[in-house]
């Protein structure tokens, strides 16, 4: 049972719902002018989302630089003479963070060098433009399975099964990827499929035990991600899907004709996967906002009992959600396995599906908000692969980066009391997920 | 209902009463079919010639002989036993005792499980004991935890991160300062900073406990990753070889054949989890606090009015939860293997959580749920040594599908503390 309906957010919803089908009492003028102001107010609290989310960044770049900072020893070795070179330690200090996060800023965005280099000579526009591709390429499984996740939030379900869905995805259009023998017209959207459908089933079945039996589904989803991390660990060892002579758990790989095209020349390896997220977010944004579907998975998200008195089903809709957002989920797997990695070996998928998690949280859980979200969570990680390479500062900063930016934006109300912002009136933060009832 | 004596049994609904005896069913039926496996697997399913040797050594306790066993004909008994006591479950009427007589019959198609697995063979039966309830012990801990947060009226979902920070800091302090009381400390207080963070979120700021749980866990996994990379890999030595709590034999009682080892001869961690369970449940059920902690969970707003301060007594639940976590947590690193790796606890505080659910949110039911667990983990290491041609991917899922169908099937429609997971904000 959700508890405190979310004034900020129910406010414009339940208006746009109104103005779709005016009481025809109201005078037009009067109608106008209440969808102005609601307009008016649904921009200042985006303004405060907004303000939230780069005050929740910037406090977890703090802190991640702090993290740094102790556990780097040359600098804890100035701060340990601070008596006799006070400078040292502050110039120390500045010059390691500043070398940690300018990599992450040139592993993920561009090199200011590179650039001017690029603009100068015409030549070496690939190595200028390597780091936004490889931002983008990281963002594309983000967007897919954070979306998936988001709208299974948005409809009070909590699906933590994202990498399991991801890894039945992936076993799904490899399957397809090297059954079927097709054209790359014919083949390539089969395997979208196939990815979509293994992500499905994966889906399916906590939302059918959630449904039939009641079990949670936050318990059955992390199960079920052990459960296809190891089936994936037998199937590499198996036929058909393991490389034949191969001794190793390897899968065989993806052909040419299952393999996503990249986007913009061979060397920058920006694919057509991409292409295919922003369509599932443009998609997803649709369909919770204007078709019927999506308003029954909303209502029921923000009150079952009222859609259940609606006549919606809502176990009808739980299974439907959960196999919707593994199918998503589904689609992240194919689009790394036909992107960029054409083979699955153990453990395959490494964290992408918990990030999809956070970058739902991050983007509120709306279509557009996970696009932004992805995008920044995907620049921390391929410019903290960069920082690990270049500065020796583990990658896994980024993760803790990423948990304190959630941490900020689930608990506006820390935001606003650490950082004195004036109180816009958005009441109690939403609760969106239930108890072990359901 | 106005009658002054009601048996527990009547103030379930009626309907309620109806499910329980379908779900009686429903074990018997599930028992029928274990005998059909018994009967053609294991039993038809083994050579008549070979015979499973269980054996019972351990070194304090008095010296029991070799069990040697003809492995068919055995099996074929244990299905027809089997076969009967799911008989008894589908025919008689619904009583107490079903869940007893349930597990009664699991053992049996265990029993005749190991039978057929470690045939031509034999299978050091103590030592699995004593695996198992080296496997249940973090359970234990882990689900006494969420027993102590969600009483209160707050879902810990964390526990699988403050797993992670009591194993990091336990092995951490345990290996640099040498003495391991002391990496026990500070790992149960790693575990309480995070009780104490989810606290302080979820019940100053009433943010939705679930989604702060799940990102204390990846907090958790990050930082213990980076700082195991940053830290304990270059400085091995120094902080991540600590030693390990040797066992403590109880005398006399370490000296009873069988059971004697497996229960009286381990480490502090077990000996602790034994009394903190009998502490939480007395605590829980007998004691003023415990019927408090309970108003808290159930009805905040009634507890508030009698005078029962509600928003402390989660503030003090919920950080000892994370404390009993953190102490599970550094029983991973110092209470067995010594060393800290990344991700070293797989999952298993959810799994804790599961066994919370499945033992209803009491102490005892969630200890037989993690023995069935602890059970399932330790299975795989023998069943692997015995090479029964179970590809092992399938025998390391075993715990987690144990966990589905058991959240799924066995345990029905359970009923959390009315109050868990809702924040509760004062008037």
């Amino acid at each position: 049972m959700t508890t405190e309906a979310p004034t900020g957010e129910a406010a414009p919803q339940a208006s746009s719902i109104g103005s779709e089908q005016p009481p025809s009492g109201d005078a037009p003028g009067q109608q106008r002018g209440k969808a102005a102001f609601v307009k008016l107010l649904r921009r200042l609290s985006e303004a405060n989302v907004f303000v939230v989310t780069v005050l929740a960044i910037f406090s977890a770049l703090v802190l991640g630089a702090i993290l740094i900072l102790v556990t780097t020893p040359a600098v804890l070795h100035s701060w340990g003479r601070i008596g006799s070179r006070p400078g040292a330690a502050f110039s120390t200090s500045w010059r390691t963070i500043a070398a940690a996060y300018s990599a992450m800023f040139e592993g993920s965005l561009f090199a200011p060098s590179a650039i001017s280099h690029a603009v100068s000579t015409g030549h070496g526009w690939t190595t200028a433009l390597t780091p936004i591709s490889e931002t983008l390429v990281s963002a594309t499984p983000l967007i897919l399975a954070g979306t998936g996740v988001a709208i299974g939030f948005s409809t009070g379900v909590f699906n933590i099964g994202a990498q399991g869905q991801l890894i039945a995805g992936a076993l799904g259009a490899l399957f397809v990827g090297f059954e079927v023998h097709a054209p790359i017209g014919v083949h390539l959207p089969l395997v979208i499929l196939g990815g979509a459908a293994g992500g499905a089933i994966a889906g399916f079945i906590p939302g059918v035990l959630k449904a039939r039996t009641g079990a949670h589904e936050v318990i059955t989803t992390i199960m079920l991600n052990y459960v296809f991390l190891d089936l994936l660990t037998y199937l590499l060892t198996t036929a058909p899907f393991q490389q034949p002579g191969q001794a190793n758990a390897i899968s065989r790989t993806m052909p040419s004709t299952a393999i996503l095209p990249h986007l913009f020349g061979s060397t920058l390896r920006v694919n057509v996967g991409l292409l295919v997220a922003l369509a599932v977010s443009l998609g997803a944004a649709w369909f919770t906002r204007r078709s019927t579907a999506g308003f029954s998975f909303r209502v029921i998200g923000l009150n079952p009992s009222a859609g259940r008195t609606a006549g919606m089903d809502v176990r009808r809709i739980t299974i439907l959600v959960l196999t919707l957002s593994g199918a998503l989920a589904g689609l992240a797997g194919m689009a790394t396995l036909s992107g960029t990695d054409f083979f699955l070996s153990t453990g395959y998928g490494g964290n992408i599906g918990f990030d999809a998690i956070t970058v739902a949280l991050l983007g509120r859980n709306r279509p557009l908000g996970v696009l932004l979200g992805s995008l920044l969570f995907a620049a921390l990680i391929t410019g903290g692969r960069y920082m690990q390479a270049y500065t020796g500062v583990d990658l896994d900063l980024t993760t803790v980066i990423q948990a304190i930016i959630v941490f900020f934006v689930a608990t506006p109300a820390l935001v606003r009391e650490v950082f004195r912002l004036r109180d816009q009136g958005e009441g109690p933060t939403r609760i969106l997920t239930k108890g072990w009832g359901g | 209902m106005s009658t002054v004596a009601l048996a527990p049994s009547d103030l379930e609904a009626p309907e309620a009463r109806l499910i329980g005896a379908a779900r009686q069913r429903g074990m018997g039926v599930f028992l029928l079919l274990a005998a059909v496996v018994m009967l053609f697997g294991f039993g038809f399913g083994t050579p008549a010639h070979e015979e499973t040797t269980f054996t019972f050594t351990a070194p304090p306790a008095i010296a029991v002989s070799p069990l040697n066993m003809a492995a068919r004909p055995v099996s074929i008994v244990l299905a027809l036993v089997c076969a009967i006591v799911g008989l008894v479950l589908i025919l008689r009427r619904k009583g107490r005792g079903t869940y007893l007589i349930f597990s009664f019959g699991i053992m049996l198609f265990l029993w005749s499980f190991l039978t057929w697995a470690a045939r031509g063979n034999s299978l050091n039966f103590e030592a699995m004991l004593a695996d198992t309830l080296i496997s249940t012990t973090p359970l234990v801990f882990g689900s006494l935890s969420g027993i102590m947060c969600e009483r209160s009226g707050v879902i810990n979902i964390a526990i699988e991160g403050q797993f992670l920070a009591g194993a990091f800091l336990g092995a951490m302090i345990g290996s640099w300062s040498g003495d391991l009381w002391l990496g026990m400390l500070f790992g149960a207080v790693a575990g309480g900073i995070f009780g104490a963070l989810l606290a302080f979120l979820a019940l100053r700021y009433g943010a939705d406990q679930i989604i702060i749980g799940v990102v204390i866990v990846a907090f958790c996994t990050g930082l213990t990753n980076f700082l195991t990379q940053e830290v304990l890999t270059p400085y091995q030595t120094t902080f991540n070889s600590p030693a390990t709590f040797s066992p403590i034999a109880v005398p006399l009682l370490s000296k009873i054949p069988v059971l004697g080892p497996v229960l009286f001869d381990q480490n502090v961690f077990v000996y602790l989890a034994a009394a903190l369970l009998l502490a939480i449940n007395a605590g829980l059920f007998r004691t003023r606090w415990g019927l408090r902690v309970r108003a808290v969970g159930e009805h905040p707003q009634a507890a508030e009015t009698v005078g029962i301060r509600v928003l402390r007594t989660r503030y003090w639940n919920v950080i000892l939860g994370g404390v009993i976590a953190g102490i599970g947590g550094a029983s991973f690193t110092i209470g067995s293997v010594g060393e800290f790796s990344a991700d070293m606890t797989a999952g298993l505080g959810y799994v804790a959580l599961a066994a919370m659910i499945f033992g209803r949110w009491r102490p005892f039911g969630a200890l037989g749920a993690a023995l069935l667990f602890g059970f399932a983990v330790s299975l795989q290491s023998f069943l692997a040594v015995l090479n029964v041609g179970i590809p092992p991917p399938f025998l390391s899922m075993a715990p987690y599908v144990i966990t589905i169908f058991v959240v799924s099937g066995l345990v029905g429609r359970v009923r959390p503390p009315a109050a868990d997971g809702k924040p509760y904000l004062p008037e």
